[in-house]
């Protein structure tokens, strides 16, 4: 075993402060999945094609199926899991569910997450603005219409705020 | 137990204890790992130690100097494309940089990563079972390759989207090692069409940042063909320079990716320049396309397919680009 083979990992994981001694090979996902028992992300394709594993760090979306957990120390994580409050869902959850867009429900967490981080950064996109956010996801049991159309929704509704 | 080997992570903030790390045995650089970290999974590479550069300052700055804009090789592909110094000037480098991968991938992979992305093959990109039953192969851990089964060198395709346009803008790049300081080479000279090792680079050695010059009088493109439309590596792509008038052209440099071990700038395009681009200079066009391109059974898609794209995509392109 390598000498520095494991570090204490210090994250906000959903606004929680954590400390887990972790090995340096292992992976923001089984981290988040396994040590800290959030399993809203899902492990799709395990190398970066699907986009089911897609949190945010610092706002940014991230593949944590690809990326070291040790990368990200000292940051900000956000999974699938923070977006509800109290029980009530978020407009993006809750549009996904009211359009259908959840369809089989496994891609739904990276979706959710990639389309959090456009609205983020835009809160108009355009309809190309949204299929370039999400190229990175795929779906594979239904397809994108019912999908886009749930982002959609979620901007209008924001913007009916 | 974890799915990636074992290694040691190093987190250097500055480049000369990077390099120091780097030339420790068995050490990789890992930038924004979006293509290293699958292979590793793939069980491509066993590292004693991973050299994390993305943490270093002077790699991740855009700035002008007197040799160009320098872009240094941690900048991610989204600082990139959002950078006012590169929207200024560098629509070809924002093109091809935006057709790589994902939104998401962008987020982290860098110019650095990207121009030394690591060859792609349908016998290598695969799983550790896939490839022990199928013998491995001349790339890693075989001896012969599937592809040109009589031939000793590796056929993997380079990939990268940013080397042809990086090589149209004439780029340079600024090398470091820890016994060597620094040194300053073209582009073009940091590869070699050698599938299983394409970098003319020494072990140890860290490419730091690129050195581009504009083309303000210049039409630029990039195009590529890929499989997946959203997220996929190039069979085939083209970057391409032009400056003409009218339908005659005046100046022009392209350069290609996907087809070969290493990305090609063509040579002997200043025959088709002082003429009218017509059917006999599009001809002669694909002429030397043709002659300096050899696509070969890296892909699931065939190579004789992935010859008429390159053809086609640059023709295409150049037409394109004359007529703006």
């Amino acid at each position: 075993m390598p000498t520095n083979s494991k570090m204490i990992l210090r994250v906000l994981v959903n606004g929680i402060a954590r400390e887990d001694l972790i090995p340096v090979n292992m992976l923001l996902v089984n981290y988040l999945r396994d040590v800290v028992g959030v399993t809203g992300t899902k492990t799709g394709c395990d190398g970066g094609e699907c986009g089911a594993c897609t949190i945010l760090v610092n706002g940014e979306p991230l593949l944590s199926c690809i990326e070291l957990a040790a990368r990200v120390a000292g940051k900000q994580l956000e999974t699938i899991e923070s977006l509800a409050h109290n029980g009530r869902m978020s407009t993006l959850q809750r549009s996904f569910h009211e359009q259908l867009g959840t369809q089989c429900g496994f891609c739904t967490p990276g979706m959710i997450m990639a389309s959090e981080a456009l609205l983020r950064q835009q809160s108009t996109p355009t309809d190309q603005q949204i299929k370039t956010a999400l190229e990175g996801n795929l779906c594979r049991c239904t397809g994108y219409v019912k999908i886009i159309e749930s982002v959609r929704t979620a901007i209008k509704l924001n913007g009916d705020v | 137990m974890e799915i990636l080997p074992e290694f040691e992570l190093h987190q250097p903030d500055s480049v000369a204890t990077a390099v120091k790390l780097g030339a420790q045995t068995g050490a990789k650089y890992l930038a924004g790992g979006t293509d290293l970290m699958p292979n590793l999974r793939h069980g491509l590479g066993d590292p004693i130690s991973l050299i994390d550069v993305s943490g270093i300052a002077d790699m991740q700055a855009i700035e002008n100097t007197a040799m160009g804009l320098r872009i240094g090789a941690s900048v991610t592909l989204q600082q990139l494309v959002t950078n006012p110094l590169v929207l200024a000037n560098y629509s070809l480098l924002i093109e091809a940089a935006n057709t790589i991968a994902g939104t998401t991938h962008r987020h982290h992979a860098t110019v650095g990563g990207n121009l030394c992305l690591d060859t792609r093959c349908q016998y290598y990109n695969q799983s550790e079972w896939w490839r022990k039953s199928n013998s491995y192969c001349l790339k890693y851990k075989g001896d012969s390759c599937h592809v040109a089964p009589n031939g000793n060198v590796c056929r993997a395709a380079f990939s990268g989207d940013l080397a042809p346009a990086m090589l149209v803008h004439g780029a340079q790049v600024e090398i470091w090692s820890a016994k060597g300081g620094q040194r300053i080479i073209d582009l073009d000279d940091m590869y070699q069409d050698d599938g299983a090792n394409s970098l003319l680079l020494k072990p140890g050695e860290l490419l730091v940042a690129v050195l581009v010059k504009p083309l303000p009088t210049f039409n630029t493109g990039y195009r590529k063909v890929r499989v997946r439309g959203g997220l996929d590596f190039p069979l085939a792509g083209v970057a391409v320079a032009v400056q003409g008038r009218g339908n005659k052209l005046e100046q022009v440099m392209i350069a290609l990716t996907g087809t070969d071990s290493r990305p090609i700038l063509l040579k002997g395009c200043d025959d088709l320049c002082g003429k009218p681009l017509d059917d006999a200079a599009l001809k002669a066009l694909e002429r030397l396309v043709r002659t300096q391109t050899k696509p070969m059974r890296s892909t699931f898609i065939p190579n004789q397919y992935r010859s008429k794209v390159a053809v086609n995509i640059s023709r295409r392109l150049l037409l394109d680009l004359l007529m703006r």
